[in-house]
């Protein structure tokens, strides 16, 4: 009986949370890539898709049936092993970041203590399903975008690395919850990160564009150099957990995005008819604006050359988040002058 | 406590099994992602063992970094398995000296640690203190110089690298951003009418 209560219920618990989070993930997704192709649609005044069930809502859902229903192929040079496990690797990598993600007080299946170094380790090993993908299929073009695209996502994760870093100073501490509760001031939804670190949200945005080969950074898939990237030999269901594996990255980073920045469940003022409305719904809504971002960049942006997109990384951005890690640091240490902030460091 | 030791054991097995594997697998692609498989193995030992700072820091450096930069060269290799195993048996007995001494190392090492491990600590550390507030706390004061000399290497390894690949190839044509970006429609285009069966001359 103790064994009982000390060990199977807790993993039965973990395993219903997560299977829990899981449809409700994968259900937001299909809607999140229907919302990408409506807006972009938008833009450029085009309809989108509208004629699978009303509005076309159920575009997603008959996409993801004829990827499933058709044959997969695997090219005769592949490497098997390795061609099969990629896209396993990179969707699996996704779905795995969002176990420490908090929507609301203590709605988290695992509250752990260095939860925003697991999330920034586990998008760090997301380049392996891209890198393995364009080695196994042993054909030219995959494996010319595949080092690209490594080469694009190394690059990006330094800066992003001195972004997170530059919060953990303000907040004070790696956990996640304990990040959106640092930013619980009386200015509301000014008291948010996003107004002191302004920057560093800007830097955090472009360059969570470059880490999920998002329009204007997708040289990965740029189809008029090479063809579809690192994904060229692959179709039907291997092909469909690449595409799930980067819608998923990218609410990954919407989210990142909404506890770093945009102060996570937090309501946007604090006082009575805002703090009625339940956390998660603010945190959804915060969500979905940073993706609505992410789509009207997909819109609007034309693509990168490679060599700018390296010198972006490398020349502007890790020099200027490199520096502003310095100048916070100061600032929490000595305060600012004419009394604006007292020195906060111990 | 038992489901804690079946946890060290599934993840020292595969951690040995997979390091075995980066020698023996004939694919040195192969070998680089057993050598990742480890890698993550040894940072699930460090979860266990309450240093989950240490864990993701492993995963980031080793496994985010270092192992991608593996990764590149061995898939640019164009390797010949059959040279590479020539070899073999010619620099086995060095293989085996090398190997020898690292085992009685580790052995001493070992031996000397189970000694130390039954001292109390000097001060016991409080609960509620997180095990990266503890690393801050004597990295940056009691090991100061320790963690600045170290820094220090990384700098003069960083600057060495850029020292042997820099090379100032003269007759380079380079790009200057900042003329490329102050450029104006002015500079850039001119436009003209041109009238039919003239051609640009006509009517300059």
């Amino acid at each position: 009986m103790d064994f009982f209560t000390t060990y199977v219920w807790p993993v039965i618990v973990i395993a219903a949370e997560s299977l829990l989070l899981l449809v409700v993930l994968l259900v937001a997704i299909a809607y999140v890539l229907y919302a990408d192709r409506k807006i972009w649609a938008a833009v450029q005044m085009r309809r989108g898709p509208n004629v699978v069930g009303p509005w076309g809502l159920f575009q997603s859902f008959a996409d993801l049936l004829k990827f499933v229903l058709k044959e997969p192929v695997i090219p005769a040079g592949a490497n098997k092993g390795v061609f099969l496990l990629a896209p396993l690797v990179s969707c699996v990598l996704a779905l795995a970041a969002w176990a420490v993600i908090p929507v609301n007080v203590g709605w988290v299946i695992a509250n752990i203590n260095v939860g925003i170094l697991y999330i920034f380790a586990i998008s760090s090993l997301g380049v392996y399903g891209i890198i393995m993908a364009g080695w196994a299929s042993n054909s030219k073009y995959p494996f010319l975008a595949a080092l690209r695209s490594a080469a694009q996502m190394v690059s990006y994760e330094v800066s992003i690395g001195f972004v997170i870093i530059t919060v953990l100073l303000v907040a004070g501490s790696l956990n996640l919850s304990q990040i959106v509760e640092a930013q619980n001031g009386k200015y509301g939804l000014f008291s948010w990160y996003w107004l002191p670190l302004l920057p560093m949200f800007v830097i955090f945005y472009v360059s969570a564009l470059a880490e999920t080969n998002r329009p204007p950074f997708d040289l990965v898939e740029a189809e008029s150099e090479l063809v579809a990237g690192f994904m060229v030999e692959y179709g039907s269901t291997p092909y469909m957990m690449f595409m799930l594996g980067e819608y998923v990255a990218i609410s990954t980073m919407c989210a990142m995005a909404t506890i770093l920045f945009l102060g996570g469940w937090l309501p946007p003022a604090p006082f009575a008819p805002f703090t009625w409305v339940p956390g998660v719904v603010w945190f959804v809504l915060k969500a979905l604006f940073m993706f609505f971002l992410f789509a009207m960049a997909k819109a609007i942006v034309p693509r990168y050359r490679y060599d700018q997109l390296m010198r972006l990384g490398w020349k502007v951005f890790l020099p200027l988040s490199l520096a502003m890690v310095v100048i916070v640091a100061a600032v929490l240490q000595f305060g600012l002058p004419f009394g604006l902030l007292a020195p906060q460091g111990g | 406590m038992i489901v804690q030791a079946i946890f060290f054991y599934l993840f020292a097995c595969i951690c040995v099994g997979s390091a075995f594997m980066v020698i023996a697998s004939r694919n040195p692609v192969h070998s680089v992602l057993f050598l990742i498989l480890a890698f993550v193995n040894a940072a699930g030992l460090f979860v266990l063992m309450g240093a989950e700072f240490l864990a993701m820091i492993l995963i980031v450096v080793y496994v985010g970094a270092v192992a991608v930069l593996f990764l590149f060269v061995v898939m640019m290799l164009d390797v010949d398995f059959a040279e590479l195993r020539q070899g073999f048996f010619q620099y086995l007995p060095f293989g085996m000296v090398i190997g020898g001494i690292f085992l009685a190392e580790l052995v001493l090492v070992v031996g000397a640690w189970t000694l130390g491990s039954n001292l109390p600590l000097e001060s016991p550390i409080p609960a509620h203190i997180t095990n990266t507030e503890v690393i801050g706390l004597v990295l940056y004061t009691r090991y100061v110089y320790f963690f600045e000399l170290s820094g220090i290497v990384l700098l003069v390894a960083m600057i060495g690298a850029i020292v042997l690949t820099l090379q100032h190839r003269v007759r380079v044509r380079r790009q200057k951003i900042s003329s490329q970006v102050s450029r104006s429609r002015a500079t850039a285009i001119e436009v003209r009418t041109v009238r039919p069966g003239q051609g640009l001359e006509g009517n300059a």
